[in-house]
């Protein structure tokens, strides 16, 4: 039989490492934007606009126009490839007739601006304040729900509470990748932190507790059913015996997202990038973070009862 | 083959047909449409509803600019929303949404409009009520006009709407007519107003009283041009609420006291009571201020629809062949009950209708990978026990029922992550957050039904008819 538990402290080695990595990149970000992850202006308050020209536009020309409208602080960053023309600003909030009086000046100064294809959003610092306790909020709340649904499946395990904490264990791991993943992206592509991207983490919790739940079932199932054999070795076969399905289930979720990725556009692109990469991290950690964390509490406990029986 | 079985599959088939034939891109009979009672009456339709970034448009979140600690009451938001409602109708856009969001806050969806500035300019604006002397010139409601104390606010060649707010029985608005107008006085001179009320012949009236000022401006006027022998018809006195005619009754006789009532003519009883809110609020009860805006550009979102499309046709045609190949002929169930899956979610789409957005097609695809899981399950499980030896039978049966906790705890963790999604977008218009959200809840409650009964049923009928077929065929099976 294939002993994936045997080998536990590779998986943990290399789960420190990528967490690690995912740790250094939010301490850069916050040395050089202010944050772990950059903030959208969903948070911060702000207006965001996404223009495309119909010609070849260049970053000075349009940066002069913002400055000249008094936006001197705005980001201006290229999106997509250079071909489509298509840039992406963030300024302070800009109030709509300020936001017509740019366009012109963009126009007259730039390239013409295709109308039809712009978006722009702008967000007041009051909701941004409002919409950061609401998710903090909504992350506390379905943290606590998870727990207590852990909880209630494993009631009549011994030992539920190990089951639990490792179940939670592994999808902090999971956060704390996708977290890290999005903070590297933040600087090689831009990225910031909006709704949807806590929507992705949330979903990728509930997933990967869900993932979990699936192999800590069928040890729950397994441990009567194979009372003689040690615990390391109830707990490998049934990772064996489901690795089959969560690999399957996880490989046609893949398979959706990675189509949305090539195909279904820039905008929610950051959303399933990151909801796919929680999704990985959720599959690995179930088999090989959560389960081996339960033998090793199993193995400690063991341990200590022989240490007490012994003195 | 058991009875039970039979029913079901032909429940299934029945199920299946009625979602087909929702789904259908054809004009479905009225009465059908009319069968949709919860859907409000008289807009009742089959139809995919696409969000802004589907459809392009401009989306205003609205909040009462008061201090964070100061009350707002529920009554006055509903005014301002419906203040907000008659504004926004009068841009005359398809679709337009105006809701009430939390306690403090309105959302306005305006699908298509193409000048957001003038839009929010509608919206914020304080409506003015005049009592405007034509100078004997009875003009129709509806009529755009000049007065003394300024011309329409916007130019009716601007977006090609004229009045920024008719209501009332404003049913259609003509074009301003060159003349300015003498303005008598304002609401401001408006001291109560009362609720409107029909007359004998049904036409509802709105009975008003005014301050010292205006009734003596009043009283003068109407000595001045009541009827007298000479001149026996009545002198119009037009009432205008943002440059648009709302009325022209008659003077019937000098108004001393400064009472009156506006008649309304011809009129349903929601139709004065919004002209009542306006004139009783003038302006709107809270001021409000513009949260955030979100726009699109039209064919932004006509791309969006197309590349969500692909994405969508692509990502399911792979998990389909996935489970054809991997699982063989309980696969080949399996993808039936996933066509049925998708034609069943984007039925009650279109029957609810939900919103569809970018994250929400998101939300519906993912589910669509997910609702695979259950059959996976179901077959791992099924693969076992023929692996340890049990009869075909046996294996289908516990197969569906051992599975059946795993799935079920699944189902819940992702039903609950939906439920705290939902709330966390509810509270400041994340109606994206709300919409993927929304179609992930849906999914994984269709789920529940296709992937277990409607999978099992098929599963079931199958082996039923071919047991002895497959037997020498375990290769169909995927063992």
């Amino acid at each position: 039989m294939f002993n994936i538990v045997e080998k536990r402290r590779w998986y943990f080695i290399a789960s420190g490492i990528v967490i690690l990595a995912g740790i250094v990149v939010m301490i850069l970000s916050v040395v050089r934007f202010g944050t772990l992850v950059r903030l959208s202006i969903d948070f911060t308050g702000g207006s965001r606009f996404v223009l495309r020209f119909t010609e070849t536009a260049d970053e000075t020309a349009i940066r002069q126009v913002f400055d000249e409208q008094g936006f001197e602080e705005a980001i201006i960053q290229r999106l997509g490839a250079p071909e489509n023309n298509t840039w992406q600003i963030r300024t302070k909030e800009a109030a709509p007739n300020q936001v017509e009086e740019i366009l012109e000046a963009l126009e007259a100064q730039v390239a013409p601006l295709d109308r039809l294809q712009m978006t722009f959003e702008t967000v007041s610092p009051t909701i941004g304040g409002e919409v950061t306790r609401a998710a903090g909020a909504a992350v506390a709340v379905a943290a606590l729900i998870i727990l207590i649904f852990i909880w209630w499946s494993f009631r009549r395990v011994p030992h539920a509470f190990r089951y639990g904490a490792a179940a939670i264990i592994a999808m902090l791991h999971d956060i704390l990748v996708a977290v890290g993943f999005y903070a590297l992206m933040g600087f090689l592509r831009g990225w910031e932190i909006d709704a949807l991207f806590l929507t992705a983490i949330l979903t990728v919790s509930g997933f990967s507790v869900q993932d979990t739940i699936v192999v800590f079932d069928r040890i729950r199932e397994n441990l009567p059913r194979y009372r003689g054999e040690p615990f390391e070795r109830v707990v490998n076969r049934s990772i064996l015996e489901t690795i089959h399905r969560s690999l399957a289930t996880q490989l046609n979720a893949i398979f959706v997202m990675v189509a949305i990725i090539l195909f279904g556009g820039e905008s929610i692109r950051p959303f399933i990038t990151t909801m796919l990469v929680g999704m990985l991290s959720g599959t690995y950690s179930s088999i090989f973070i959560a389960v081996p964390l339960v033998v090793v509490w199993e193995k400690w406990s063991q341990r200590r009862a022989l240490a007490q029986a012994a003195a | 083959m058991q009875r039970r079985d039979i029913v079901l599959l032909v429940l299934i088939v029945v199920l299946a047909a009625v979602a087909i034939f929702v789904d259908l891109e054809i004009d479905h009979p009225q009465w059908v449409e009319n069968l949709l009672f919860w859907q409000p009456e008289g807009a009742r339709a089959i139809a995919l509803r696409l969000g802004l970034d589907l459809q392009g448009g401009l989306q205003v979140l609205l909040a009462a600019d008061v201090a964070d600690d100061a009350a707002v009451s529920a009554e006055d938001m509903e005014t301002a929303r419906q203040i907000v409602e008659n504004r926004v109708n009068a841009l005359g856009l398809t679709e337009p949404l105006v809701q009430r969001q939390g306690e403090r806050r309105i959302i306005v969806e305006l699908p298509g409009i193409e000048d957001p500035a003038l839009a929010i300019e509608t919206i914020q604006g304080t409506a003015l009520l005049e009592f405007v002397d034509t100078g004997g010139v009875y003009l129709e409601p509806g009529t755009v006009v000049s007065t003394t104390t300024g011309a329409p606010t916007s130019a009716p060649t601007d977006m090609g709407i004229p009045g920024l707010t008719p209501i009332g029985p404003v049913t259609q608005t003509t074009t301003t007519t060159g003349t300015v107008y003498q303005t008598l006085f304002t609401g401001a001179e408006l001291e109560q107003v009362g609720s409107p009320y029909p007359n004998e012949r049904n036409e509802y009236q709105i009975p008003f009283r005014l301050y010292e000022n205006g009734t003596r401006i009043f009283d003068q006027f109407t000595t001045l041009h009541a009827p007298t022998s000479e001149q026996a018809v009545h002198y119009p006195l037009c009432i205008v609420l943002d440059k648009v005619v709302i009325s022209c009754p008659g003077i019937a006789s000098r108004i001393p006291n400064g009472q009156g009532v506006i008649k309304l003519g011809r009129s349903s009883y929601e139709e004065a009571y919004a002209l009542y809110v306006q004139l009783h609020y003038g302006a709107l009860p809270v001021p409000l201020r513009v949260e955030t805006t979100d726009r699109v550009g039209p064919t932004l979102g006509e791309i969006s629809v197309e590349q969500s499309i692909r994405a969508g046709i692509v990502g399911l045609s792979v998990v389909l062949l996935f489970m054809l190949i991997y699982y063989r002929l309980p696969g080949a169930l399996a993808d039936v009950a996933l066509l049925l899956y998708a034609a069943l979610n984007l039925a009650f789409y279109k029957l609810m209708p939900v919103t569809m957005t970018l994250p929400s097609i998101a939300g519906f695809l993912l589910s669509a990978g997910m609702a695979v899981d259950a059959n996976i399950l179901v077959f791992e499980r099924m693969k076992e026990e023929l692996r340890a030896g049990r009869s075909l039978r046996a294996a289908i049966e516990s197969g569906f029922s051992r599975a059946w906790t795993s799935i079920r705890d699944s189902q819940i963790s992702t039903i609950i992550v939906c439920i705290v999604l939902w709330l966390f977008g509810r509270n400041f218009g994340a109606s994206m957050v709300q919409g993927f959200a929304t179609t992930l809840f849906i999914g994984t409650v269709i789920n529940i039904f296709t992937a277990v009964f409607a999978t099992r049923t098929f599963v079931r009928l199958v082996f039923a008819l071919a047991s002895d077929w497959l037997a020498s065929r375990r290769w169909l099976l995927g063992v």
